[in-house]
């Protein structure tokens, strides 16, 4: 069953071109990764998905419904999405706990005690329930990012968006973040991630994207993208990567 | 253990003993230089020509006494204004900065008012709004015209409303979009995103700058005294008036002094406080 469908998305920034005429479809339990270099447009589309950003053309469908509508209650969309972003987000002045349970208490209405109880849980299977009293800055970058995790996953969406998760993390903490995900797919959550670690989406993704220019040149089986890819822009750019050392 | 145990070096008890004997070194010239700097100016006043006078006319003990219950009780006035008209200006601040951060055309005449509002209180002298209010509003003889201390008061607060809505619009905007972002993310609404997340680090990191302000308010509050009231400046001008001696004055600068000592105390503190949890981060 498709969740997500995108169809010639367009997004201009002062009279720059960052997507163009993109289309992407993603099915429900799917994995798919977005690899290219910085500036080709996949924060971008990541952001428009999540409706933080405005769409110049183009129309995305979520579970059927044509979220781009502008009659569209955007705070109902984003309840069915969970976004984590590069640099964790995490609200400073609340502790690991408060951040995990301000959506479902605020947005959903639970009593307190049933949120906290959720988020305690939710925390304790990826061994943070021992954090949950501290502040984000007591934290490392790792336990941040578990905890952004986390509490998109306290809102139970039916998507999650993760953008470049892994690239404001020291080398040694990259690990849990990746365990977290795979744990995730497991689970069966769909998923549509930016990334730099090639051979995680290799490992992980259903499906890889190489997006240029805000377009979508090449997409397939990760063995293909990755290991065989037909466009000579995707060999380039993995040939690059290559040299730096990331594959 | 391994602390305790540990013999410093020959290096390390040598570089101490140097840190130690610099540390008595600048504790000797910082009591030289300070007993210096008052001699001298212990000496240049009291060895003024005109010492004697001006001792008799604003230092004298005895008028001091007297007029001490009356500039006291005058005193207590100013307190009570200055907690009324704190927590007045501090919610009417907060108000119209949130009013001005309102998105949407609807809001358009509500953002407008609130800039219009702060442009005026802000340019407007404070005496000015304060004769509008206690003397131009009495005018309109309508029923049930508030005492003119009450008048008084929301001139201070109209006053300082604008400026503590500018301070506070500074914290709400200093507060990164991407906190934003993840907060709409989650779907919360755009007041729950202000209530829950912006304006709680907002609050905090002007809470300096804010206390700063109050602590302007304290000193503003005598004005009121323009308009009729008895504050500690107008009681210290009544006991002038009948002494003949600028002594009252003295005694009502230095209550103000002591008064506002407590408030600059923790304006500090919690300016310190800020700036060790910012760069604790």
């Amino acid at each position: 069953m498709e969740l997500l469908r995108c169809r010639g998305l367009r997004k201009e920034f002062a009279g720059q071109v960052v997507l163009d005429q993109l289309d992407l479809t993603v099915s429900e339990h799917q994995v798919v990764a977005l690899i290219g270099a910085s500036g080709s447009g996949k924060s971008t589309l990541l952001r428009c998905v999540n409706l933080l950003e405005e769409l110049d053309d183009g129309t995305i469908e979520l579970d059927g419904e044509d979220i781009s509508d502008p009659r569209v209650d955007p705070d109902r969309v984003r309840r069915r999405i969970g976004m984590v972003f590069q640099a964790y987000n995490l609200f400073p002045h609340l502790s690991v706990l408060e951040n995990v349970t301000l959506a479902p208490r605020r947005v959903h209405r639970r009593a307190r005690a049933e949120a906290e109880a959720q988020a305690r849980e939710l925390l304790d299977r990826v061994g943070l329930g021992a954090r949950a009293d501290a502040y984000p800055d007591r934290l490392s970058g790792g336990q941040q990012q578990r905890v952004a995790i986390v509490r998109a996953l306290a809102n139970s969406p039916r998507l999650m968006l993760l953008d470049e998760v892994t690239s404001a993390l020291d080398p040694e903490l990259v690990g849990e973040v990746l365990a977290m995900i795979r744990d995730l797919k497991a689970d069966g959550m769909t998923m549509v991630l930016a990334t730099h670690e090639m051979s995680f989406a290799r490992e992980v993704a259903d499906q890889v994207c190489f997006l240029d220019q805000g377009r979508v040149v090449e997409s397939g089986p990760p063995e293909q993208v990755l290991g065989e890819p037909t466009q000579p822009r995707t060999r380039q750019f993995l040939h690059r990567i290559i040299e730096a050392g990331r594959l | 253990m391994t602390l305790l145990d540990h013999v410093p070096s020959e290096a390390q008890r040598r570089r101490s003993a140097y840190r130690h004997r610099q540390t008595v070194h600048s504790v000797v010239v910082a009591a030289c230089s300070t007993a210096a700097l008052g001699t001298l100016l212990v000496v240049a006043v009291t060895g003024a020509p005109g010492w004697d006078r001006v001792r008799q006319s604003f230092l004298d003990p005895e008028i001091a006494r007297d007029a001490l219950p009356a500039v006291l009780s005058g005193l207590w006035l100013n307190v009570r204004l200055l907690v009324c008209c704190a927590v007045g200006a501090l919610l009417l601040g907060l108000v119209i900065a949130v009013l001005r951060t309102l998105r949407g055309p609807v809001f358009f005449p509500v953002r407008a008012l609130a800039a219009g509002y702060t442009y005026t209180f802000r340019g407007l002298p404070l005496i000015i709004v304060l004769y509008l209010l206690t003397l131009g509003v009495p005018g309109l003889r309508l029923q049930g015209m508030p005492p003119v201390l009450v008048l008084g008061g929301a001139a201070l607060v109209l006053t300082y409303g604008g400026y503590l809505a500018e301070v506070f619009r500074a914290g709400i905007e200093s507060v990164h979009p991407s906190q934003l972002a993840a907060a709409r993310s989650l779907g919360l609404t755009y007041r729950q995103t202000m209530r829950h997340v912006v304006l709680p680090q907002a609050v905090r990191r002007v809470a300096p700058p804010l206390l700063n302000d109050v602590v302007a308010l304290q000193k503003d509050v005598g004005l009121v005294s323009l308009a009729g009231p008895i504050d500690a400046v107008r009681a210290a001008q009544i006991a002038t008036a009948q002494s003949f001696n600028y002594t009252p004055y003295v005694v009502a600068g230095v209550l103000f002094v002591l008064l506002a000592i407590p408030l600059i105390a923790v304006t500090d503190w919690v300016t310190l406080r800020a700036a060790r949890r910012q760069s604790g981060g």
